[in-house]
């Protein structure tokens, strides 16, 4: 056992950090830095400028035309990321979709979707969810019936994260209502602008939209668009799962929450002293800290010990997406605490660059007050999205437990 | 509860006054009437307040001298957890329980007959501004000053995150005439007019739909009788007016609490994956029934909350509502976030009333003293 890094893993995290520092586009820096709205110009900027640079996929094998790094280089630019500031690549795209098509689809589907994703020029969405099949996706309806060169799409998904950004989107469809509910599904890649496909925003929590419902009515797909084989689609789906879970550890980006906690803690006052010396409050952060420091360990025995034994990721990756979510919104909930009686106020339009302050307001509420609240809120998703907890209580149970 | 016998009935004209409400609430303030409401300008109804004052519960907390009903807090924590459950927007516990409440308990007597008749009536509404920038829930960190001026006073300084103060035709001010910073001697408080030269408003809504603002103060002149009670001993005065705020906000997350489980029990009956209701699941039902625990636990402690909060005896009272309200606040977060997560997507919507519920709970945590604010307050009188 050894945690400290060699030196040739410090070398290359100062190459890393020194190509971020160098390129990352100053107005996505400072966006990121005050919680402001992102638009998808300021992702696919970044993912190009990655791409033009060899590193549009860290996690890919280089076969593809990933970087071929290994999991601790993974790690190394996931941290150095996060702590720079720069933001997160679509993980729909890039580490969902493409690990399903570098082992399920056929080297003509590779070709031409894999590099399209690696250059930024193709957003994905997923199209999992449904009304009726939420935990319980199997259950899903969304129908595709074959005709000729084509599948005839019919249905609703739901739940579905920044499809008003997609070119493309990736969906479980049923082909067959025979024997049991996963042997009837299929994968299917379907282009956004196919004549038929209505999207309707929701609006969540924190008044901000970033879901989506989307309605299928006989909507054209051509067949070659089906990956792996027809009612074989629920292997893909469980292959996908289990990465989409991987990445919501999301260690990076509670690193750099949990500095931004303490340097809002740190001014931040509470009985005229900084709110970081409030024994009841530090220990909050002391508490979350050592949550943190304990899940970046188990994320890196967990990826070495799959590399190692050249196997897949297995239901282990259960216990980091548990953890890593809690820790998420502990964070965002300590962060909003911190600013006591100023995380009542609204100010949607203070998520935008441009805002200016009044000048009454801004001599008391700091730059990183206004989305601090709003990001609480919205962080009550990451315990739901992609495998509820207590789905991944349950995979744990019956997987890993054998109960 | 020590002493008298225990009696947790409540009075005829207080089973009335609930009934009454709850008709109200189902009848003309339903989940779209009030998202209406909290996107329009003024941020709640105008209506619904003349209706509040018809109905008699804008001058139930005053004497009856004053045009009032000579109610407890008792009364106010059966409306207030009725303005939760209704998530009512109007600014009840700012005019009626803070404002109000103060000047009832400490105005002089022309003051009390001058005003409470009118705050009842619903004609003149009132916001206390009592925090100030990096003073987190302290009432004693004032820095606005309070300068005698002739046989006056004259008042500058800015007092942050009031609450309903965009609709406020009064304010009650808490200001420095003496002392230093954080001295718990030298505050006193002003009743100064929305119209008074230099005193101006940045407004803004909150994150659970109401309104409030940052008040400045420009060299505010008032004349002498603006200030309540007597110089340099505001604190108590402000004090005693926040703790009955204090427990007025606990039965407000009762009501929550309780509307909140209502909501999250029904979605576990109607909601069904693999083939059952999801409230079938084990693991649902144990937290569901930590849901109710939490809810039944959190009533006892504002009913605790209520009944002390009108006591002479400060530490008493002290006590009382800083426990309730650290209680009420965990437990709230308990089942606020547990009934997001167990409505699963819908939960985080803004199309449902489950997120709603969820923030307000949230910032009932954060006003007049969060968990952490409180617990210390009462683990110093342990």
């Amino acid at each position: 056992v050894d945690l400290k890094y060699t030196s040739e893993e410090e070398a290359f995290r100062a190459g890393v950090r020194a190509f971020i520092e160098a390129e990352l586009p100053a107005d996505i820096r400072a966006k990121m830095g005050l919680g402001k709205r992102l638009q998808k110009d300021d992702l696919t900027r970044w993912q190009k400028i990655l791409h033009a640079h060899g590193w549009g996929a860290v996690m890919w094998p280089a076969r593809f035309g990933g970087t071929g790094w290994n999991v601790v280089q993974q790690h190394i630019f996931e941290e150095e990321r996060a702590d720079i500031g720069a933001p997160p690549q679509n993980a729909f795209s890039l580490k969902m979709l493409a690990p399903v098509l570098m082992t399920f689809a056929n080297p003509a589907q590779q070709d031409y979707f894999l590099p399209r994703i690696l250059a930024g020029e193709d957003w994905w969405c997923q199209g999992y969810s449904e009304p009726g099949a939420g935990s319980d996706l199997a259950s899903l309806r969304t129908g595709a019936v074959r005709q000729g060169d084509h599948y005839l799409v019919n249905g609703q998904k739901t739940w579905n994260t920044l499809g008003q950004y997609a070119d493309w989107i990736f969906c479980l469809v049923r082909t067959s209502s025979e024997g049991r509910p996963q042997q009837g599904i299929s994968f299917l890649l379907i282009d956004m602008k196919s004549p038929g496909i209505t999207l309707r925003p929701i609006t969540m929590l924190d008044g901000e939209h970033e879901i989506n419902e989307i309605w299928f009515d006989n909507v054209q797909v051509p067949v070659q668009n089906l990956v792996g084989d027809e009612n074989k689609g629920w292997t893909d789906a469980k292959f996908l799962l289990t990465h989409e879970r991987t990445n919501n550890a999301g260690i990076g980006s509670c690193t750099r929450a949990l500095k931004k906690l303490k340097q809002i803690a740190a001014r931040e006052t509470a009985n005229g002293r900084p709110l970081l010396e409030e024994t009841r409050f530090r220990d909050r952060i002391a508490q979350v800290e050592l949550e943190l420091m304990a899940l970046e360990i188990t994320n890196l025995r967990v990826l070495s010990a799959t590399a190692d034994e050249s196997r897949a990721l297995g239901p282990e990756v259960s216990v980091l997406k548990i953890k890593g979510s809690e820790i998420q919104q502990t964070i965002a909930e300590l962060q909003m605490q911190a600013l006591g009686p100023d995380a009542l106020p609204y100010l949607r339009e203070a998520l935008e660059m441009d805002w200016v302050a009044d000048p009454s307001f801004a001599e008391h509420y700091r730059p990183y007050a206004p989305p601090l609240t709003g990001q609480y809120f919205n962080m009550r998703k990451t315990t739901i999205y992609a495998g509820s907890t207590e789905i991944q209580k349950n995979i744990i149970s019956q997987l890993i437990l054998g109960l | 509860l020590t002493g008298a016998a225990v009696d947790f009935n409540y009075s005829n004209e207080q089973v009335a006054l609930r009934e009454t409400l709850q008709r109200f609430i189902s009848r003309d303030y339903d989940f779209e009437r009030r998202r209406e409401l909290a996107r329009s300008p003024l941020g709640f109804s105008a209506e619904a307040w003349s209706r509040y004052a018809e109905l008699g519960f804008l001058s139930l907390p005053f004497p009856e001298e004053c045009g009032g009903l000579g109610g407890n807090s008792v009364d106010t924590m059966l409306v207030m957890e009725m303005v939760g459950r209704g998530l009512l927007l109007e600014p009840y516990l700012s005019s009626i329980v803070l404002g109000g409440g103060l000047l009832r308990d400490s105005g002089s007597d022309s003051i009390k007959r001058q005003m409470l008749p009118r705050i009842a009536a619903g004609e003149c509404k009132m916001a206390l501004a009592c925090y100030e920038a990096a003073g987190r829930y302290d009432l004693s960190q004032v820095a606005c000053t309070a300068a005698r001026s002739g046989d006056g006073w004259r008042l500058s300084g800015r007092k942050t995150v009031v609450l309903d103060a965009p609709s406020a035709d009064y304010f009650l001010v808490s200001a420095r005439s003496g002392g230093n910073l954080r001295d718990e001697h030298g505050i006193s408080v002003f009743l100064i007019g929305r119209e008074t030269a230099g005193l101006t408003l940045f407004a803004y809504p909150t994150q659970s739909g109401g309104r409030a603002a940052d008040v400045r103060l420009a060299d505010v002149t008032l004349a002498p009788g603006a200030l309540i009670g007597a110089a340099g001993e505001g604190l108590g005065l402000l004090e005693r007016a926040v703790d009955k705020g204090i427990a007025a906000l606990c039965a407000e997350a009762v009501g929550i609490i309780a509307a909140l489980n209502e909501a999250t029990l029904n979605y576990l009956k109607t909601r069904k994956q693999f083939g059952v209701p999801i409230g079938k699941f084990q693991a649902l039902q144990h937290r569901m029934a930590d849901m109710l625990i939490a809810a039944e636990q959190s009533r006892s402690m504002a009913i605790f909350a209520a009944v002390y909060a009108d006591s002479e005896d400060a530490r008493e009272r002290r006590r009382a509502v800083s426990g309730a309200k650290a209680y009420v606040g965990q437990a709230a977060r308990l089942v606020g976030q547990q009934a997001v997560q167990m409505h699963g997507a819908m939960g985080v919507v803004d199309e449902l009333i489950v997120s709603h519920y969820f923030k307000r709970l949230t910032m009932i945590d954060l006003t007049l003293g969060d968990v952490d604010f409180q617990l210390g307050r009462f683990s110093r009188l342990l």
